[in-house]
């Protein structure tokens, strides 16, 4: 072990990491699973490369791809150390070389290699009316392709609104009877929502997994717990404004310059479950009410009816 | 007939295309592109509070985030009539230069890259050689043959692992690719590189936008980032756009030129006609005089002739759409009848066709034309608008790349030409927001942190935005009615470049730029890859409005 270790270090120093920056990730990691500093080392563990990497299937349905994108823009594990030594994609319609019958056929040969032992991560909303012909690839519908793909997974991870409640495209009137994952096929999957979801949260998911061989526990919505388990306002760092009542009443105003509570400017924070405000964005710099602007209740059920108009107060 | 060829889905581009083709002498002879997902966002956006606009449009794409963002709150103040402060003005073309150095190094490297450059090629080359190629390109610290031999390894024990993963089952080992192995490992190497420079390039987005994707920090009126106005934040902008603008200048162009240089007949592949660009990035209040993306309109290549466009000329055909007929429209009288389509599922993948592919539907896109044309959009026909017009950034980087590849003004107009252009707008666009942030900082220093202009909602009002984005002409319509949402609308870029065939029969842009490329291999249709890439394809943000429920005909007035 501590040979591997060893190596381990040293590949990531020739990479450009130190071992100190990555030990500060693994305590973000595990900060992140609200779990105790002696973990640390057992999740750096988690990260040095396995020998056989875990196959993932990861679907596109009715989406913008910004759950992927996100994803690209972890920093800890960078996207080319989770594509070459921690993961084997075997399917990803943005990022795969082959394309048509090819891209096809490595979808079937991933499943049928791998039934019952492959990760199945689903980006995007899935389209229900009229049989699905709302969206299709190659020929099929989205509906017909995760009936197919997503039940024959070891575990499935529904990343986005998109995925986990139908998103954008299922906001009134809902056109295309776009659906989440659960509803749309009846597998309950670990639902990580957001617009697009923080990917810290995805690696959080895996980590817990790969240490206590188990799925997290979640939340009524299928939310795991340690990064939904309580509200942007409890953990709000303008909180102590909202309590005094001092609070924005106009963008751009004087409030605003002194980062007073954005209750009044419409921000959702109160009803919302997510851990924005501790994990932040892109590599921690930043998130919507640092940059001054009201939660959008992103990472709940329905918000972009529920929680609209955006600007008024709840 | 000849040979008929599909592939779908296209991959390594945002959203669900298929694209097929008929090839007869080893040439392709006809071309259908088709769009095969609906989402119908501007149909969710009715009767809604305007000023959410943004935030629901921004969701069409999350691969080119913030530009509907930009394009519809400019729609949106251009209804109510609002004018935004000089910081926000900054702040704004700040956040479109980071996504356009994101975005189009994304293209080239990870979305594009691999139809030139054969991954499993590198395997074989020699580092020390690949070094001497990279010296040769300037790559400065991006280079050496150790460097070049760790990638080398770190590739073998990938493949070694037998777990392809993504570099499973591709064109590997195709006649189509040129380069030499070496010339494989460098753009390797530098795949690499760019995959863990974007995150860092994104930071630029999260430092005055929240995050990346889906920024959260624009509003109708300006801007809400005020307390990002630092010395802190303002430097460590300035240091991601200087490590940014580095990667661009001494990796990413020099890679296109090595690139570039070994396929120089793709110069002669691939061109479109038309091109249109609406411009952006206001170096003030005056537009469109002032844009320093200008807008212009090429007809028949004559780049030496650039007129101005004018939105009013702007019309919709459906005849090849999965829509009811109906005439050409502009956007605000565009009526919406849908006929979801009718291509064959299952069954022999070989007998699969487009219903009647010459006279029927085949496309949730419709087709976007101006004054009757189809036009191409995006960075070729900036560039060409830029050099036409003899604007000194474009006229020098295209003069002294031509020069370079020794090729001729024409072969812009090609597969080549697209993908160059791409790399040196990116280049030319990056250069410009060392301005912007030096401005920026003047302001701040002089005690100027405005950076939103309050307004009221109007009862009634109509409004445009007019944008240029990464993927090309971007244009956002909007109808306001008892403070309310009545209509919206948008022509994006991917319908203008991917739409299918108008109610003349005249062919979309990709469709003409695919007619007469060579198929060396119809089982495995490396060279349509090429041309259809080159275009950057985003599909989610082309397909909206419709109303499958009740077939509702959408009555706007013209402005």
């Amino acid at each position: 072990m501590e040979k591997e270790q060893k190596e381990f270090y040293e590949k990531l120093e020739s990479k450009g990491v130190s071992r100190r920056a990555f030990m500060k990730y693994c305590t973000f990691v595990t900060t992140t699973l609200g779990l105790s500093s002696s973990f640390v080392p057992k999740v750096a563990e988690v990260f040095a490369a396995p020998k056989k990497r875990p196959p993932v299937v990861w679907l596109h349905f009715g989406e913008c791809t910004g759950c992927s994108e996100a994803m690209l823009r972890s920093t800890y594990p960078y996207p080319d150390d989770l594509v070459l030594e921690i993961l084997s994609v075997e399917y990803h319609e943005t990022i795969m070389a082959a394309a048509g019958q090819q891209a096809e056929d490595n979808l079937h040969a991933a499943v049928k290699k791998y039934k019952d032992k492959f990760v199945c991560v689903v980006e995007g909303a899935i389209a229900t009316k009229d049989n699905g012909i709302y969206g299709r690839i190659g020929g099929r519908t989205f509906l017909e392709i995760a009936r197919e793909v997503v039940p024959k997974a070891a575990a499935v991870i529904a990343i986005g609104n998109c995925a986990t409640f139908g998103g954008i495209q299922a906001a009134k009137p809902n056109p295309g009877g776009y659906k989440g994952v659960s509803d749309a096929v009846g597998v309950q999957p670990v639902n990580l929502p957001g617009c697009p979801y923080n990917p810290i949260n995805l690696v959080g998911t895996v980590v817990n997994y790969i240490l206590m061989g188990k799925v997290p526990a979640l939340d009524a919505y299928g939310r795991p717990l340690f990064a939904y388990g309580k509200t942007i306002h409890d953990q709000c760092p303008r909180r102590s404004h909202f309590e005094l009542g001092e609070f924005v009443t106009e963008f751009g105003s004087e409030e605003a310059a002194l980062g007073y509570c954005l209750y009044e400017m419409g921000c959702k924070g109160p009803e919302t479950y997510n851990n924005c405000p501790v994990a932040k964005y892109n590599d921690g710099t930043n998130w919507p009410v640092e940059a001054g602007h009201p939660c959008i209740g992103c990472s709940e059920p329905g918000f972009w009816d529920n929680m609209t108009p955006f600007f008024e107060p709840l | 007939m000849g040979k008929r060829i599909i592939v779908d889905p296209i991959t390594r581009i945002e959203g669900h295309l298929r694209i097929e083709v008929e090839v007869e002498g080893g040439k392709v002879k006809n071309a259908w592109s088709s769009a095969n997902m609906f989402r119908g966002i501007e149909l969710i956006l009715q009767g809604r509070d305007p000023r959410d606009a943004p935030l629901f449009t921004q969701r069409s794409c999350g691969v080119c985030t913030y530009v509907h963002y930009l394009s519809s709150v400019r729609a949106v103040e251009a209804a109510i009539g609002v004018r935004i402060p000089d910081n926000a003005r900054l702040i704004r073309n700040l956040l479109h230069g980071a996504q356009f150095q994101h975005d189009h190094i994304v293209h080239f490297y990870h979305l594009h890259a691999l139809d030139w450059v054969d991954i499993v090629s590198a395997l074989k080359a020699d580092p020390k050689k690949t070094a001497t190629l990279s010296e040769n390109s300037n790559n400065g610290k991006w280079g050496g043959s150790a460097y070049f031999k760790g990638v080398q390894e770190r590739l073998q024990t990938f493949v070694d692992s037998g777990q392809l993963g993504p570099i499973n089952n591709a064109y590997w080992g195709h006649s189509a690719y040129k380069l030499p192995p070496e010339g494989n490992l460098m753009a390797s190497a530098h795949y690499i590189e760019a995959l863990r420079l974007q995150s860092r390039t994104a930071r630029m987005h999260a430092l005055f936008g929240a995050k990346n994707p889906h920024l959260q920090s624009l509003v109708a009126g300006g801007v809400t980032c005020v307390r990002s106005l630092t010395a802190d934040k303002l430097a460590e902008f300035l240091h991601l756009w200087k490590e940014t603008q580095a990667f661009i200048e001494n990796v990413y162009i020099p890679d296109l030129l090595t690139v570039a240089s070994f396929y120089k007949d793709w110069g002669a592949i691939g061109g479109a006609t038309n091109f249109l660009c609406w411009g952006d990035l206001p170096q003030s209040e005056k537009e469109p005089e002032d844009l320093f993306l200008p807008r212009g309109w090429i007809a028949n290549r004559d780049f030496q002739n650039v007129q101005m466009p004018d939105q009013e000329k702007v019309t919709e055909h459906v005849v090849h759409a999965w829509y009811e007929d109906g005439s050409p429209k502009h956007p605000y009288q565009g009526e919406t009848k849908p006929r979801p389509g009718d291509y064959e599922t299952g069954g022999d993948k070989s007998t699969w066709k487009f219903g009647k592919p010459q006279t029927g539907k085949y496309s949730w896109f419709k087709a976007p034309r101006y004054d009757g044309e189809s036009c191409e959009v995006g960075p070729l026909a900036r560039v060409l608008v830029g050099y036409g017009l003899g604007k000194k950034e474009f006229k020098d980087v295209v003069d002294s790349t031509l020069k370079k590849l020794d090729i001729p003004a024409a072969a812009l107009f090609s597969t080549l030409g697209r993908t160059a252009a791409r790399g040196l707008e990116t280049m030319v666009i990056g250069s410009a927001m060392e301005g912007w942030i030096t401005e920026l900082v003047e302001n701040v220093k002089n005690g100027d942190t405005k950076t939103y202009e309050p307004w009221e909602m109007p009862d009634k009002g109509m409004g445009h935005g007019l944008n240029d984005v990464a993927r090309g002409a971007l244009g956002h319509w909007i109808e306001i009615e008892d403070k309310k949402i009545k209509n919206y609308q948008m022509v994006v870029p991917s319908t203008w470049n991917l739409g299918p065939r108008c109610e003349g029969g005249k062919l979309g842009p990709v469709e003409e730029a695919l007619i007469g490329t060579p198929i060396a291999d119809p089982k495995r249709p490396l060279e349509i890859l090429r041309t259809v890439h080159s275009f950057d394809p985003c599909i989610a943000c082309g397909v909206h409005v419709i109303d499958p429920d009740s077939n509702q005909v959408y009555d706007i007035k013209v402005l």
